[in-house]
């Protein structure tokens, strides 16, 4: 079991609404990312769901059971820190029997517990390390480990792989994720990487100065972005988002195409808008053209699947797939 | 960052610290200030009634009142003078590139340790003694007269043993201040063309301002307050009778409490002033 | 930053540290010599500086005549209970202001700084007074009360710097952990914290052994400390200078011994860090 629901869940510091009152609801064993820009309160929102901070106003259900008073102790969540937040000065066991040894259980069951989790997360030859000896990837490990041994109700993550570097992250990634479909406990991942809450989430919480933009599956969010905030949060390259007179020939006050909705052409007259090529990035699988004078905004991103041989300087022109066009009104929500 | 879970356990463990010092602080300050309205004299007849501002008068001025803040700016302020700068330069050479720079630290460092009683009786009799101190072997030595530092000189030997012992308290300080100092700033300085003598002038002195406030400030404060150094050397004659001595007497030796309470009041209204100086230093830093 | 006269200005340098090292460290060097000399030879004109019969007979006459040792006892446990009952309360309440800061933590902090400002002359009946009302006066637990109070800011405030160190984050982990107060404080807290506490002891079981004022007001003889049982030599058995040195020596030596291992924590704990 691990569901967990936010009801009207409200913080305030002193006079400053961080989230204003907002109601969200993980199912059981679902992986929800929390994604945002930083200081939308993501981090904020989870630390209330931990019991770290008070609730201003409302309640949080975990389980049916209203948790909005209980100490974090209480609420069987464990939680990996970006920091990791290791006890420095306990041996590897000790730090991941640490909440076993706290729980009051036997000597004998921590120990198979710890290996157990050990063994899971290839620790196993560096139980008798401090945490200082090890290093990042084997940090955040130990941090997993802590968290898992106790097989808590729910995972909490806070932004965890924000401190390793970018081939490890990928790794690591790939392992949490693992995890969860192993587990198939409820977790709640906080990131600031749309790329990470793309690849992860079952659910997507698009969070923009406290409030929800959007939660849904992270192909809807993708495909049918609610409003321009998120149209523009999710997805690498970011959406092409074109006012005025071409928005307006839509019956819209904004239209975004997606840099792989667009076609180029290099031919006179090949597309219905036209412009000069900036800077083409060859990723080898496809190339992002970035191109400028289009009288449209400032720059548009194409993506071209494979190579294409566009140079800085040279003239194309673009054609939108209309059918992908997402039109978007005055106050920025989508208009279907 | 905190819940009312832990700011409720926040207030529960600060409280015992809190209720102690409050208690300290406001009890034996709130009986001084009621003495100093009483005539009280505990051997002659006890608490004698209501005494106004008398004793606030009568300590102003009584004939000993101006000796003893004179005593007491004369020490202060002398001692002041010797440990800032002696402990400058000595953080300055201590500071330098030198062989077993460990060892002459802990040689400096070492007379903070001893403790007042001790300090004061080595310096009054091993070294000052007019007859057999170390000071008066080395005077006849030279063919001149030994001194009778304690009675000729008392003040100026009181100032000696004093700074003796809070030499190494500047020096440390302000060897710290030093270190910290961009090293950087003083090789630029240099490649600018400027010498040694306007290398200290220009950049470690500005630098080592904050730090010789500080130094002043708090020794000021337990500078205001010594006691011990003179109780076991003049007991408060040839001089020397400061305004915590003179106060000390009024109290426990002729057991005028009412009249010593006043100086006590006046003694604590003195004391703070240098702290809020001090205080707004240590909390500026608080926040950074 | 090698220089081509370096080593001649290194040896210069050193030279003239070691003159100033050891004029200053030279008081406690003759008073330690000469609690070995015999009181004829310690009075000898000229001084004599090594070349004496080197005799422990001072320590044995001074001993034997004062019961050192229990003034030895009453400075450990002043000393010693009062930095440990300072801690105990002072762990709790740093805690509270590294890891729970409102916006009164400063002024709290300045607050109690302050009180170590209140010239002891001030409040000295008032506390006489309430020492013979409680029958305090010549007790140990007294004066490690007393003792205790003067230090405690400065223990509070080197233990919040040392705290303020450690990332509150973990803590936090060890509250998830299902650690309560008590846990979170001594398995995590006080571990990690241990080098800091470390110091903070020192350096307070430094400030109480040496405390002067209150010791010698408040204590005759059942709990008089070292610092009161020197002062007894004032006169006029001060003139025995060998004796005073032997005597001296005792006092002096546990504590400076300490006193080297705390030259960095003095800075922290006397500057209320206004000097980093």
């Amino acid at each position: 079991m691990g569901r967990i629901v936010l009801e009207q869940v409200t913080k305030r510091f002193g006079d400053v609404e961080v989230i204003p009152p907002l109601d969200l609801t993980i199912e059981d064993g679902e992986f929800a990312v929390f994604v945002g820009p930083s200081g939308c309160g993501k981090s904020t929102l989870l630390r209330l769901i931990a019991g770290l901070e008070d609730v201003t106003a409302g309640r949080i259900l975990i389980d049916d059971a209203d948790a909005t008073n209980m100490p974090p102790a209480r609420r069987r969540l464990a939680m990996v820190f970006q920091s990791y937040a290791l006890y420095p000065h306990m041996s590897v066991r000790r730090n991941i029997a640490f909440p076993l040894r706290m729980a009051g259980m036997d000597k004998a069951e921590i120990e198979r517990r710890v290996q157990a989790a050990a063994a899971a997360l290839n620790l196993t030859d560096y139980l008798d390390r401090r945490p200082g000896q090890l290093s990042g990837g084997q940090r955040q490990r130990v941090a997993i480990g802590r968290a898992i041994v106790r097989e808590p109700t729910a995972f909490l993550f806070d932004e965890p792989l924000s401190n390793l570097d970018a081939a490890l992250r990928v790794g690591m990634r790939l392992e949490i994720s693992e995890m969860h479909k192993r587990l198939r406990t409820t977790m709640i991942y906080v990131t600031h990487d749309q790329v990470e809450a793309m690849t992860m989430a079952d659910k997507i919480v698009v969070l923009h100065a406290g409030r929800i933009e959007q939660a849904g599956s992270p192909l809807d969010l993708y495909r049918t972005p609610r409003n321009r905030f998120v149209a523009g949060f999710i997805g690498s390259p970011r959406m092409n988002l074109i006012e005025g007179e071409e928005a307006a020939r839509h019956g819209a006050h904004a239209i975004g195409v997606r840099p792989e909705d667009i076609t180029l052409s290099r031919e006179e007259g090949g597309g219905i808008w036209s412009g000069v090529v900036g800077v083409a990035e060859h990723l080898g699988s496809d190339t992002f053209v970035h191109v400028h004078e289009t009288g449209l905004a400032e720059t548009l991103t194409v993506r071209v699947s494979g190579e294409t041989p566009c140079t800085h300087g040279d003239r194309v022109w673009l054609t939108p797939r209309e059918e992908a066009i997402h039109r978007f009104d005055a106050a920025g929500m989508r208009i279907e | 960052m905190a819940t009312r879970h832990s700011r409720a356990a926040a207030r529960m463990m600060m409280a015992p610290a809190v209720v102690l010092l409050l208690g300290w602080m406001l009890v034996p300050l709130t009986m001084t200030l009621w003495f100093s309205f009483r005539r009280y004299l505990p051997m002659r007849g006890g608490d004698l009634g209501w005494a106004g501002f008398d004793n606030y008068v009568r300590f102003v001025t009584s004939s000993t009142f101006w000796p003893s803040i004179q005593a007491t700016l004369i020490i202060v302020g002398g001692v002041l003078v010797v440990t800032v700068v002696l402990g400058v330069l000595l953080a300055l050479l201590l500071d330098q590139p030198l062989w077993g720079q460990g060892i002459v630290r802990i040689l400096v460092i070492a007379p903070f340790f001893v403790m007042p009683t001790v300090s004061a009786l080595v310096w009054k009799n091993m070294f000052m003694d007019p007859v057999n101190g170390l000071f008066a072997h080395l005077w006849r030595f030279f063919g001149a007269e030994p001194v009778a530092w304690m009675s000729e000189a008392s003040l100026q030997s009181i100032i000696m043993i004093v700074s003796w012992q809070w030499l190494p308290f500047a020096t440390l300080i302000l060897l710290t201040a030093i270190q910290s100092l961009d090293r950087e700033q003083l090789e630029a300085a240099e490649m600018d063309g400027a010498g040694p003598l306007s290398r200290f002038a220009h950049i470690i002195l500005p630098h080592l301002s904050r730090a010789v406030t500080v130094v002043i400030l708090i020794q000021t404060i337990f500078l205001l307050s010594v006691f011990a150094e003179i109780f076991v050397t003049t007991q408060g004659s040839f001089g020397t009778r400061t305004l915590t001595y003179l106060i000390y007497q009024r109290v426990l030796e002729s057991q005028n409490v009412g009249l010593g309470s006043a100086g006590g009041v006046y003694a604590i209204i003195l004391a703070n002033i240098v702290a809020i100086f001090l205080m707004r230093i240590v909390g500026k830093n608080l926040d950074a | 930053m090698a220089r081509a006269h370096a080593p001649a200005r290194k040896a210069l340098t050193t030279a003239l540290a070691w003159t100033a090292g050891l004029l200053i460290f030279f008081p406690i060097l003759w008073t330690v010599l000469t609690s070995f000399k015999t009181e004829a030879e310690a009075i000898a004109d000229p001084p004599l500086f090594l070349f004496f019969d080197w005799t422990l007979e001072n320590y044995a006459v001074v001993q034997e005549r004062s019961d050192y040792m229990r003034f030895l006892w009453n400075s450990t446990i002043i000393a010693g209970g009062s930095t440990l009952l300072g801690v105990l309360i002072a762990v709790p309440a740093a805690w509270s202001m590294a890891f729970v800061p409102s916006k009164r933590t400063k002024d709290i902090l300045l607050w109690m700084l302050s009180t170590k400002m209140l010239p002891a002359v001030g409040v000295l009946y008032p506390i006489y007074l309430i020492f013979i009302e409680l029958g305090l006066l010549d007790t140990r637990v007294g004066l490690t009360v007393v003792v205790m109070l003067i230090n405690l800011p400065i223990i509070v405030w080197m233990l919040y710097t040392y705290f303020r160190e450690i990332p509150g984050e973990i803590l936090e982990a060890a509250r998830m952990d299902g650690a309560d107060l008590r846990s979170e404080i001594l398995h995590v807290l006080a571990p990690m914290a241990l080098p800091g506490i470390a110091s903070t002891v020192l350096l307070n079981v430094i400030l109480a052994w040496n405390e002067a004022f209150w010791t010698l007001n408040l204590t005759a003889v059942d709990a008089a400390p070292l610092t009161a049982f020197i002062a007894s030599y004032s006169s006029p058995e001060g003139l025995f200078f060998a004796k005073l040195s032997a005597a001296s020596t005792m006092a002096i030596a546990p504590i400076l011994i300490l006193g080297w291992f705390s030259q960095k924590q003095l800075v922290r704990g006397l500057t209320f860090g206004a000097v980093k």
